[in-house]
């Protein structure tokens, strides 16, 4: 790594002003399991290294019933699923934050580094958008709100203007009688890049039938995808076999997947398929047990 | 003839004598030495996988603030030798020299091209990074059979095919073509009532060890040489670091650190000379420590193959005839394991007509190299799963079928004199008897999931070689053991073990140590299971010997006949007069005497280890993933010295492997570029992915070793792919030819299977 | 600006097993560099300084994590446990002695990652089944040993920890 400069600010304001000055080469450092790395290897070139992990607000954490839950940006993934409240009302997020790395890797690694890192594998994006997540971004301007599913827009980029930063994920109190599930495919059993995610919500109504539900997908794309018309498909239909196929294979006809040292084209389609339904139907499970 | 000889320390448990260090952090290993003034070296490597390289510019890289030397190839001499390097093979000195630095041209990505030393590892790297390297690439060649087609772009103008002696009229990638044959194949594929015939694909893998290489030299004014490193061959570096410097074998030392394991891929040098020319201009000692991405894509991974195998057998199960067609990719210099491929291919059975080609194969990949029963785990995976489809065809139970035609004292085998003892029908008979084989399977076991179970057997020919010991007598009765052999898996234990049998003293009062090149007599590598044999061996005939000069000079102190002295456990007796070992040991230092002796000895090891395994396995038949539910090894061990290392060299050879069946591989780009040189894309299991693994311990009596000891550390590497293809088999009825069976593979063949029936 | 840069050499000052220490790195060095190149803390090893192997396990603040991955200028205040600081009352703990009693090692070059995991571990959960210790160790990699012993030298630790051996 080349020589690079230093700052663990302590407010939000130091932090922006860094950011002000020092634009695209400074990169704010929350769990460092991504930006340590790309450094190290030269992935990506960065001078100035902004640690986020000592402002108060990136490290908050809290669930209110009325309010929902919120991440600080530089939250490690231990600490949401540490959590027997937010894991209890969140198990799809907690599917997600507790197979992202191994141990270590979950003692550091934020929700929000996987958010600003932008990779189209991401393990938490897809629950996140499932959550009707978004994003808290700050900036010289105030302060501005951005749904997750719109936060990445290419490989390795976001929405982030170089003076901003992610503040917070705001994820609203699931609705009664609601469930949801991550779920990936790797080679391995654990510490392994996605070869294919799918985040899955839904919700039922009264009498059992589903009255909503979002589909994500991780690695079948440029960025983490959100195919609304797969969860719409089933707003108004049974939970039935029937219908969760019908809307897999919409969801394995908007994946848009590559060849790579990760997984084949054909092999990533079909996934996306076993997944969303196997997805759907552990959400089923659990929205019934919410009762 | 299997001993029922009682043994008071072999076959017990002791804890190592290295272990306290190793589990408190304080045993050093290559990359922990420092030295004062100590400064740091890194390489700079070619990003093209064949190129010609038309000029190098370190003038910017010397004038870097903080670096005190710059290397290329035109700092090293030419050389022309060829040196043995034990299981290695026979090394072209030349060509090691050019693979450590590059020279007219790269013949991989990750070639070396240059080198600097600086004050810092990040200086030096900054440094790297002002070399101007001007490269005109060339095509390269990444597949194997692509390599020998007439047209392929040469690697080198100047090789030529060299065919049972007989050198070819053109150049070519194809390096050598060997032909092992016996009987008839002709008339024994007449005399089949089944032909099964398949073609086989392997890719690299690597081996693996977590520690990374690394190398400390110290270049003195005076011309010595001294070098700290995690090898497993310290005299093996001596030689090589001397043939590729052209310096006196004497100028240079090499002081073997613990080492991190090397599987074989620890036996070629890499950085040592490197590290000593720094060390000669800087002058100062410089320390270098690959990266793990150097590790994979320019160490001596195990090579990929292209295998054709065609087997017959009457219609009572007798094999009648065998043929292997085996290529293998030696990568940019020759040399794979393609000869061990062809001895150990068809090895656990009894053939009359067999016909074995085996070709090594320049392709554009790192030059390869050993790799734990080199070249023996594609070639048998080729050969069990045909065997396994035999048996299929047959209606026969496959461990029957390998009873029935195993191989036995006395039978053939390629190149070599024929089998003396061994245990193939042992294990086969051990596995039938198994709670695991007679515990029938349930195949389904969910909508989407479907079990199997499958066996395979594994051969690997044992290694005597040269070892030396020395042994100094302590005035309390204990001994210190110096050894040469690097200790990668508790050989310390082994050998001070044998050392302490002989000797007739308790475990404890052996302190062994491996020690360097100037102290103790040669040893070769640590490598070809050969050390608990072989330096074993040296250590049993150490302890006779000490035996008989402590008694020789107790006869001289009692003036008495040398031969009337008798020797029971530690106690030294003659007439009347009767002494303990430290009794003895301070008589003889009154005497203003030691007992300090060396042994070299160099045994005959003819034999080999068989084993064969049982795997259950669960295909998820929607994504293709596998699970090992159930694994059990039976291996023929001869005797195991300390058992939990023989059933840790047993689960850590399947561990190996499982990872080779199901998911590890190089990943090349169409320009030859390693895709995943990483420890999270190269995938290696983790403690997730395998489940215990079950040993039984087979004894059958080694005849050219005192205790029977075989070399266990190879052979269960072997049967994983094979038994675990035709585990996959049995539970979803497709047969992978394609190492590894990685989910998209596996699934591409069941979906297609399932679309044939539809 | 109200907040200056860090650049060139700092002083770090943190706590390593147990002791106030200081040092001066550089902002780019890692923790595990600063361990083993500026402090002579050797025992904590360097697999593949990407976070993929485990071998760098250090506890940082009692949590688990890979020290090729902390840059070292932010432990400041911290407390870093590595290998060395591993030590039971009469030496060697009962997750060390057990590595040594059922041959949990080969190489040895992954031990003291293992010793400092399976520490944490225990420390997290007492009783902690087969699976959970699978769990728990997967970002420790070994070559050698195929994880059977491991294994089950943890559980014998356990076991001994919870006074039942
Ligand atoms: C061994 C290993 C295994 C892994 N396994 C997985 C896995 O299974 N699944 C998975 O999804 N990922 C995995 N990753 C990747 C990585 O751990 C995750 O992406 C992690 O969530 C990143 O979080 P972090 O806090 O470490 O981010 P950092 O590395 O600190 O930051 C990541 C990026 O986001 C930027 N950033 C961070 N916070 C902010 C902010 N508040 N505002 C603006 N920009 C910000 C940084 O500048 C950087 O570019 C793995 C990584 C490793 C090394
Ligand atoms: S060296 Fe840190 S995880 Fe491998
Ligand atoms: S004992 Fe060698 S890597 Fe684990």
């Amino acid at each position: 790594m080349h020589a690079i400069q230093y700052a663990a600010p302590r407010t939000l304001q130091d932090a922006l002003e860094i950011l002000q000055e020092y634009g695209a080469k400074a990169r704010i450092l929350a769990g460092g399991t991504d930006l340590i790395v790309q450094a190290g290897t030269g992935a990506r070139s960065v001078d100035v290294i902004v640690d986020g992990k000592r402002i108060p607000e990136l490290m908050h954490l809290a669930f209110d019933p009325a309010d929902g839950l919120t991440i600080g940006a530089a939250v490690p993934c231990c600490r949401i699923y540490e959590d027997p409240q937010i894991s209890r009302r969140y198990p799809g997020l907690a599917d997600a934050v507790s197979i992202i790395g191994g141990m270590a890797i979950q003692g550091r690694a934020s929700v929000g580094g996987n958010l600003c890192n932008a990779s189209p594998a991401a393990d938490s994006v897809p629950a996140l958008i499932a959550y009707r997540a978004t994003a808290l971004i700050v900036g010289p301007k105030g302060e501005r709100e951005v749904p997750v599913e719109r936060f990445c827009t290419a490989p390795g980029r976001t929405v982030l203007g170089e003076d901003e930063l992610l503040l917070s994920l705001h994820l609203p109190t699931p609705p009664p009688r609601s469930g949801a599930a991550y779920l990936r495919f790797i080679p391995r059993n654990e510490m392994d890049i996605a070869e294919v995610g799918v985040g899955v919500s839904l919700t039922l109504d009264e009498q059992g039938t589903i009255s909503g539900a979002r589909i994500a997908l991780a690695a079948v794309a440029p960025t983490p995808l959100f195919v609304p018309e797969a969860g719409d498909s089933l707003a108004g239909s049974a939970p039935t076999e029937e219908s969760f196929r019908r809307a897999a294979q919409i969801a394995r006809d908007a994946s848009r997947p590559i060849n790579d040292i990760r997984g084949t084209i054909e092999h990533r389609k079909h996934l996306v398929g076993v997944l969303t339904r196997r997805a759907l139907e552990r959400a089923l499970e659990r929205a019934r047990q919410a009762g | 003839m299997t001993t029922e000889k009682q043994y008071r320390v072999i076959g017990t448990r002791p804890v190592r004598p290295d272990g306290v260090d190793k589990v408190t952090g304080r045993a050093v290993y290559g990359a922990d030495v420092t030295l004062p003034r100590m400064i740091h070296g890194k390489i700079l490597r070619s990003p093209h996988a064949h190129a010609r390289i038309r000029g190098i510019d370190t003038r910017e890289a010397e004038r870097y603030p903080g670096v005190l030397a710059v290397v290329t190839a035109e700092d090293l001499p030419d050389v022309d030798v060829v040196l043995a390097v034990g299981e290695g093979g026979d090394v072209n000195m030349r060509d090691a020299s050019h693979n450590i630095m590059a020279s007219g041209k790269v013949l991989y990505q990750g070639h070396a091209v240059a080198a600097v030393a600086a004050v810092s590892p990040h200086v030096a790297l900054e440094a790297l990074k002002r070399i101007k390297v001007d490269y005109e690439p060339l095509p390269p060649v990444l597949d194997v059979r692509k390599a020998m087609a007439a047209d392929a772009p040469l690697l080198h103008e100047d090789l030529f095919t060299d065919t049972m002696g007989q050198r070819s009229e053109h150049p070519s990638n194809i390096a050598s073509h060997l032909i092992a044959e016996e009987g008839d194949i002709e008339q024994g594929f007449r005399e089949a009532s089944v032909v099964v015939e398949r073609e086989f694909v392997t890719h690299t893998v690597h081996q693996g060890y977590i520690e990374p290489h690394a190398a400390v030299a110290e270049w003195r004014d005076d011309g010595q040489l001294t070098i700290w490193c995690s090898t497993q061959g310290a005299f093996s570096v001596r030689e090589q670091v001397a043939q590729i410097l052209k310096h006196p074998i004497s100028q240079v030392k090499v002081v073997p650190t613990e080492i991190g394991g090397g599987f074989g891929g620890k036996i070629s040098v890499y950085l040592e000379p490197v590290a000593a020319l720094l060390s000669r201009k800087a002058g100062r000692p410089v320390k270098m420590v690959m990266d793990r991405a150097e590790v994979l894509a320019a160490t001596g991974p195990t090579p990929g193959t292209y295998m054709k195998v065609k087997v017959g057998a009457d219609a009572q199960g007798n094999i009648t005839a065998a043929h292997a067609y085996l290529a293998f990719e030696a990568g940019a210099y020759p040399g794979s394991p393609i000869g061990a491929g062809c001895t150990t291919v068809f090895a656990p059975y009894r053939l009359k007509n067999v016909r074995i080609d085996g070709f090594d194969v320049l392709v554009n990949k790192p030059k390869s190299n050993a790799y734990r029963a080199p070249g023996a785990t594609q070639a048998e995976f080729a050969a069990e799963v045909v065997m396994d489809e035999i048996c299929e065809k047959l209606g026969m139970d496959p461990l029957e079928f390998r009873r029935k035609n195993g191989a036995k004292e006395g039978d053939w085998r390629p190149f070599g004199p024929p089998y003396t003892r061994i245990g193939a029908i042992e294990c086969v008979e051990a596995a039938q008897a198994s709670e695991h084989w007679k515990t029938p399977l349930v195949k389904e076991a969910g909508s989407s999931r479907r079990r199997g179970r499958g066996v395979a057997s594994g051969y690997w020919m044992n290694w005597g070689g040269t070892s030396s010991c020395t042994g100094r007598l302590n005035p309390d009765g204990t001994v210190a053991l110096l050894e040469g052999s690097t200790d990668i898996g508790g050989t310390r234990a082994s050998i001070a073990m044998q050392f302490a049998e002989a000797f007739g003293i308790a475990y404890e009062r052996v302190r062994p140590q491996v020690v360097d090149t100037d102290t103790v007599g040669y040893n070769d590598v640590t490598g070809g299971s050969r050390v608990t044999f072989g330096t074993g061996y040296a250590a049993y005939a150490l302890a006779k010997q000490m035996q008989r000069e402590i008694a020789a000079k107790l006869a001289a102190i009692w003036e008495v006949d040398p031969e009337s002295v008798t020797v029971e456990g530690d106690r030294y007796s003659a007439g009347d007069k009767s002494v303990n070992l430290v009794e003895a040991a301070n008589l003889i230092s009154e005497q203003g005497q030691q007992v300090v002796t060396s042994v070299t000895t160099t045994p005959h090891n003819r034999s080999g280890a068989f084993a064969t395994h049982i795997v259950d396995v669960e295909v998820d038949v929607e994504t293709g993933k596998v699970e090992i539910l159930r694994y059990t090894a039976v291996q023929d061990v001869g005797k195991a010295i300390h058992p939990s290392y023989v059933e840790g060299q047993m689960q850590g050879g399947v561990a190996q492997g499982i990872g080779w069946a199901l998911n590890e591989e190089y990943i090349y780009d169409e320009n030859g570029s390693l895709r995943n040189a990483s420890l999270l894309d190269y995938r290696m299991p983790t403690a997730l992915d395998i489940p215990m693994i079950e040993t039984i311990l087979v004894e059958v009596f080694n005849p050219d070793h005192p205790y029977g000891v075989r070399g266990v550390g190879e052979v269960p590497i072997v049967p994983p792919p094979a038994a675990i293809s035709n585990a996959i088999y049995d539970a979803v009825g497709v047969r992978m030819t394609t190492l590894p069976i990685s989910p998209a593979r596996l699934c591409a063949e069941i979906m297609a299977k399932n679309s044939a029936r539809a | 600006m109200a907040i200056s840069l860090m650049s060139g050499k700092v002083t770090v000052s943190a706590t390593v097993n147990g002791e106030p220490t200081e040092w001066l790195c550089e902002p780019r060095e890692t923790l595990l560099e600063v361990l083993r190149d500026r402090l002579g803390l050797t025992g904590t090893k360097e697999g593949c300084s990407n976070g993929n192997c485990g071998a760098c396990s250090v506890l940082l603040d009692g949590r688990l994590v890979n020290s090729c991955l902390v840059l070292a200028v932010e432990t400041e205040g911290a407390e870093i446990t590595t290998v060395e600081g591993i030590r039971g009352e009469k030496g060697l703990t009962p997750v060390q002695r057990s590595f040594l009693e059922e041959a949990a090692l080969q190489c040895g070059f992954c031990t003291p990652g293992f010793i400092v995991a399976a520490t944490a571990l225990l420390q997290a959960n007492p009783s902690p089944t087969e699976e959970q210790i699978r769990w728990w160790l997967a970002g420790n990699l070994c070559r050698c040993t195929g994880y059977d012993k491991i294994v089950r030298a943890v559980q014998k630790a356990a076991a001994e920890m919870r006074g039942e051996a």
